[in-house]
């Protein structure tokens, strides 16, 4: 993965497929801590212990389209390259929350990327879920939640393209707004 | 300071859109729109079906084709990714792979615009013959 944005368009994939209807995607930038967390927590139906224990095994995956499952693997090295860690919480029937923790100036920890892109593209590709983004740099927050775009919408659909070019413009310009990187 | 774009904005675009909206919807029978899922797993994602997506969310618009683009999840051609599956009105699903923006492109000019077949279809049984 080049950057955060595609881990995190890649865990999220693992929160749409456990059925979940909300998803919360939050980073948090402290760069006084030197700091950047990255969280993705759903309403899916969770994970038992004896799945959760294996999920950083690059060898196990719930597919049987094949054999490996490196998602959560990659983006656990990533974090540790820099100093950070990764860590999950699950409960069956309840959700589950992954947290990874990055070193923010570190030469390893990948660039934020293209998060504009993949929140309008999970949005547009999964209407029926709300997605909330949180974005905080320092004292500075921007949220993005498609809950509150379906309610300006009223009734069009968020997938449109001309939606989807608008709101991709919007969070860049968010983010740019309170210096996310 | 230039403003910023906000929920307010996308409100006030609402008109604008409804009308075009409404001049899809007339022409708009579900079989008759083209379906396309693009493979979103962590093969597809770290070999650029992301750019993928966007692109032909991004061009279909563009070229007037009545599409829908979803995601898919990983259908086991991690080797050849990314992979996006086609499906026109009333016609077989077709998986394409190794498709990159030019290969996108080629796909909406002859595959989606005249149902002719091009390489790189999988499983590999097909090839064309010149």
């Amino acid at each position: 993965m080049k950057d955060l944005s595609l881990h995190i368009l890649d865990i999220a994939q693992n929160s749409i497929s456990a059925g979940a209807s909300n998803i919360g995607i939050s980073i948090d930038e402290n760069p006084a801590a030197n700091t950047m967390a990255v969280e993705v927590n759903d309403n899916g139906r969770g994970m038992p212990a004896e799945v959760l224990e294996r999920v950083t095994d690059p060898y196990f995956t719930s597919r049987t389209t094949r054999k490996v499952g490196l998602g959560i693997p990659l983006f656990k090295q990533n974090a540790e390259a820099t100093g950070g860690s990764l860590q999950i919480s699950s409960e069956e029937g309840r959700g589950t929350m992954l947290k990874a923790t990055f070193v923010h100036n570190h030469l390893d920890r990948p660039p934020l990327g293209d998060m504009a892109g993949v929140m309008v593209l999970l949005a547009g590709a999964n209407p029926e879920i709300r997605f909330v983004y949180t974005h905080r740099v320092n004292d500075e927050e921007y949220v993005f939640d498609t809950e509150e775009v379906k309610e300006a919408l009223d009734g069009l659909p968020i997938n449109d393209p001309q939606v989807m070019r608008f709101l991709k413009e919007m969070i860049i310009e968010n983010l740019l707004a309170i210096k996310a990187k | 300071m230039t403003k910023i774009k906000s929920l307010a904005d996308l409100r006030n675009m609402k008109a604008d859109l409804q009308s075009k909206i409404a001049l899809r919807e007339k022409s708009d029978n579900p079989e008759g729109r083209v379906q396309i899922k693009v493979a979103m797993a962590t093969c597809g994602i770290a070999s650029g079906a992301k750019e993928v997506m966007e692109f032909l969310v991004e061009e279909l618009d563009k070229r007037n084709i009545d599409a829908i683009v979803s995601q898919t999840g990983c259908m086991g051609y991690c080797y050849a990714e990314p992979t996006i599956e086609v499906t026109l009105p009333n016609q077989e699903p077709v998986v394409f792979g190794y498709v990159d923006s030019k290969k996108a492109d080629d796909i909406i000019e002859k595959y989606i615009k005249t149902g002719e077949l091009l390489e790189g279809i999988i499983p590999v049984n097909y090839e064309k013959i010149d």
